[in-house]
């Protein structure tokens, strides 16, 4: 497999902060890939790098083959490739969910409003929501609006995509609706980056788990490996706390 | 009191209302020209081009308008420009309010979120395009109320005009009210002149704010 995200000696601060440590890290296509660490970690930070909303001070980054230092156009033709979900939903207000997703479709990829539109469609069954087309965000629920963000991210038919906290804005019962849609697109073969505090959904769908701590990329395994015996002791730390915390709510 | 004075001179009032409305019309078109091009810079990548817009709109919105109203019809003549007094009165009330104009914009744009261009940019839109589709449409919803205000004040500061001679509405009414000594039915005159302007102006800036309030 050949690697669609190549992190090659990546610095990054925030004045003082040192918020992306000596990373490398080198993500193949097709495989889904689960961030998780403390906040603060540089969790959100790694993942905005992939798409230039934030930009590296040393080192690489490489998607696609093309190298992220590009300005203007050249980053726009980059952001193509990479559909991004938030954690704060991020949907237009003033457009109603199928305009959401056919807004970057019409006004970059110039593809015919009824094309856009039946292609919309297809994404909002998709992810369960075909009623829901005329609605604007504010008629919809957290999880629906997530949901719809998510149809807006594929609308550009990404080879990646980003998700940075899709789920910890959303009431626990809205969490599953929008865990089981990324759980369907894992299996279909699109490069997955998934910045979460759901470790069910890293145990299940992730091929690897990527543990940050300070900037740094601390631990790497498969899911296996990670969640049973991970070498790490901040792992194990951080491991131990949200393991309990889950237990506590089951 | 003699109310018949107000019938007498209806058609005088008259043409003062309409000298008002091309008053504040003219001034609200450059406030607005202004007012834009402000806020753009405002907003500008560019350090000093934001600092120079931030000086224009705190030292004309802290200068009051009656003051700057009498510099270009007064002061400016010493200086050998010779202005009409209308064009002094809608230069004067247009870069004054261009000023205001110029806040409300930008208090529009940066009260849309970040994430709202940042969703925008993540789908491969260029900034310009985001700033068209996204941020400006909402920017404008957040803007009305402010610039309904600012239109409407307009409107009432612009019978400062009359303190330099121009026959506006007050200007009118000041006139026969000092020729007939009937003040009290000319300046209930000039006042139902002002509301039959701003009561429908400010019924249409609430039109206009549900329209776009989503």
């Amino acid at each position: 497999m050949s690697a669609a995200i190549e992190f090659s000696g990546v610095q990054k601060w925030f004045g003082p902060n040192h918020v992306l440590a000596d990373i490398d890290l080198s993500i193949a296509t097709g495989e889904v890939v689960v961030v998780i660490g403390p906040s603060g970690s540089g969790k959100s930070t790694l993942l905005r790098c992939i798409n230039g909303l934030e930009a590296v001070q040393q080192g690489t980054v490489v998607v696609d083959g093309r190298r992220l230092t590009a300005q203007g156009g050249e980053l726009a033709a980059i952001r193509r490739e990479v559909g991004m979900v938030f954690q704060a939903f991020h949907l237009y207000p003033h457009k109603t969910a199928l305009e959401n997703i056919t807004l970057a479709p019409i006004t970059v990829k110039r593809i015919p409003r009824e094309q856009a539109e039946t292609e919309a469609r297809a994404l909002l069954e998709r992810v369960g929501l075909p009623e829901k087309a005329g609605a604007y965000p504010a008629q919809l629920s957290g999880g629906q609006q997530q949901r719809v963000a998510i149809a807006r991210a594929l609308a550009m038919q990404p080879k990646v995509l980003l998700f940075d906290e899709p789920t910890s804005a959303l009431d626990p019962e809205m969490i599953k609706e929008v865990l089981d849609v990324m759980k369907a697109l894992a299996h279909t073969g699109i490069t997955m980056i998934v910045v979460t505090h759901e470790m069910g959904f890293a145990r299940e769908v992730g091929d690897r788990v990527v543990f940050m701590d300070g900037g740094r990329i601390v631990e790497q395994a498969s899911p296996e490996v990670f969640f049973s015996a991970p070498s790490n002791p901040r792992a194990q730390l951080f491991l131990s706390k949200i393991l309990r915390s889950e237990g506590a709510l089951s | 009191m003699d109310w018949s004075v107000l019938g007498e001179n209806a058609g005088l009032l008259a043409q003062g209302l309409l000298v008002t409305l091309e008053v504040s019309v003219s001034a609200l078109i450059l406030a607005l020209a202004l007012g834009v091009a402000v806020a753009t810079l405002r907003v500008a990548p560019s350090q000093p081009l934001r600092a120079i817009a931030a000086a224009y709109v705190e030292f004309l919105r802290n200068i009051p308008l009656l003051v700057q109203l009498f510099f270009l019809f007064f002061a400016l003549p010493s200086a050998g420009i010779r202005l009409p007094a209308f064009v002094c009165g809608v230069l004067a009330l247009g870069v004054y309010t261009s000023a205001f104009v110029a806040e409300a914009i930008r208090s529009g744009i940066s009260a849309v979120p970040r994430g709202q261009l940042e969703a925008g940019l993540s789908s491969g839109m260029r900034y310009a395009t985001v700033m068209r589709t996204i941020v400006l449409p909402q920017a404008v919803a957040k803007t009305i109320p402010p610039l309904g205000n600012t239109a409407l004040n307009l409107i009432k500061n612009s019978s400062l005009v009359s303190t330099i001679s121009v026959l506006d509405i007050l200007g009118t009414a000041n006139l026969i009210g000092a020729r007939s000594f009937q003040y009290v039915p000319m300046f209930v005159g000039a006042a139902i002149c002002y509301l039959i302007l701003t009561l429908p102006a400010a019924f249409a800036v609430n039109r206009l704010e549900k329209r776009y309030a989503r």
